[in-house]
């Protein structure tokens, strides 16, 4: 059952660049191992955390973003665990949404047709009172 | 906390009184006026991600959802911000998120 994720996780701070590269690179080996499809990476850069993780006041922020299933998401979620510079990670399952978004997206696109005239006779309504 | 967000009950302006229904200098913005003449008016509230047709709620926009955090990192109620229920239910989830991966504070100082 292929679904599709986000995984966002922090690694410490004073790792070096290269070296966060090479940990991206591994876990995404990890992850297409595990049977996953990586469909995106986004280093998100330093930020500051709103609050102390590990005794780390900032963090740089890694997304992931893939079409995977279960078991392929529990073994990567494993591999973060066990990863030393990884403070903190988050798995969010983004199908469902995806499929609510374009629902509503659907349903707005077919509303639209109608407004033009329907919104300038409202804003003339609308703007006529408070002028005078 | 509870401050800047309650501008409820301020009074009418006594020429808008509503004893002449077909005047016509009132905006949509606040209820028409009760009959009995209430000398209050509660300023209508409308939901942010309604008006600005905001659909996805991501808990990765921190800008966005740091408008709907009080100082101390709590959820402001919707009775406050006045975002609707299906909206409002939606923001807690991302918040609560956004707080799981440190982008927002459990609870600030």
């Amino acid at each position: 059952m292929q679904r599709s994720y986000e995984v966002m996780f922090i690694v410490r701070p004073d790792l070096l660049d290269e070296d966060l590269d090479k940990l991206i690179a591994t876990m995404q080996n990890h992850a297409t191992t595990a049977g996953a499809t990586v469909q995106n990476t986004e280093k998100m850069g330093k930020r500051r955390l709103a609050y102390d993780v590990k005794k780390f006041q900032d963090g740089q922020y890694v997304l992931f973003t893939l079409a995977a299933d279960g078991t392929s998401i529990h073994e990567l979620e494993r591999r973060l665990r066990v990863a030393e510079p990884v403070l903190k990670f988050i798995t969010v399952r983004t199908d469902e949404e995806q499929q609510r978004l374009e629902k509503v997206k659907k349903i707005r696109a077919s509303r639209v047709k109608r407004p033009p005239a329907e919104a300038a006779a409202a804003a003339e309504s609308e703007g006529a009172p408070a002028t005078t | 906390m509870a401050d800047e967000v309650q501008e409820v009950s301020t009074p009418t302006r006594p020429s808008g009184r509503p004893d002449r229904p077909d005047r016509p200098d009132r905006g949509p913005g606040g209820p028409g006026g009760r009959e009995g003449g209430r000398k209050f008016f509660r300023r209508k509230k409308v939901c942010k991600f309604c008006v600005e047709k905001i659909d996805d709620i991501n808990y990765k926009d921190v800008r966005l959802l740091q408008q709907f955090v009080a100082e101390r990192g709590k959820i402001v109620p919707r009775r406050l911000t006045g975002v609707c229920t299906p909206h409002q239910r939606q923001l807690t989830s991302a918040i609560k998120r956004a707080r799981n991966i440190a982008l927002l504070p459990f609870a600030a100082r």
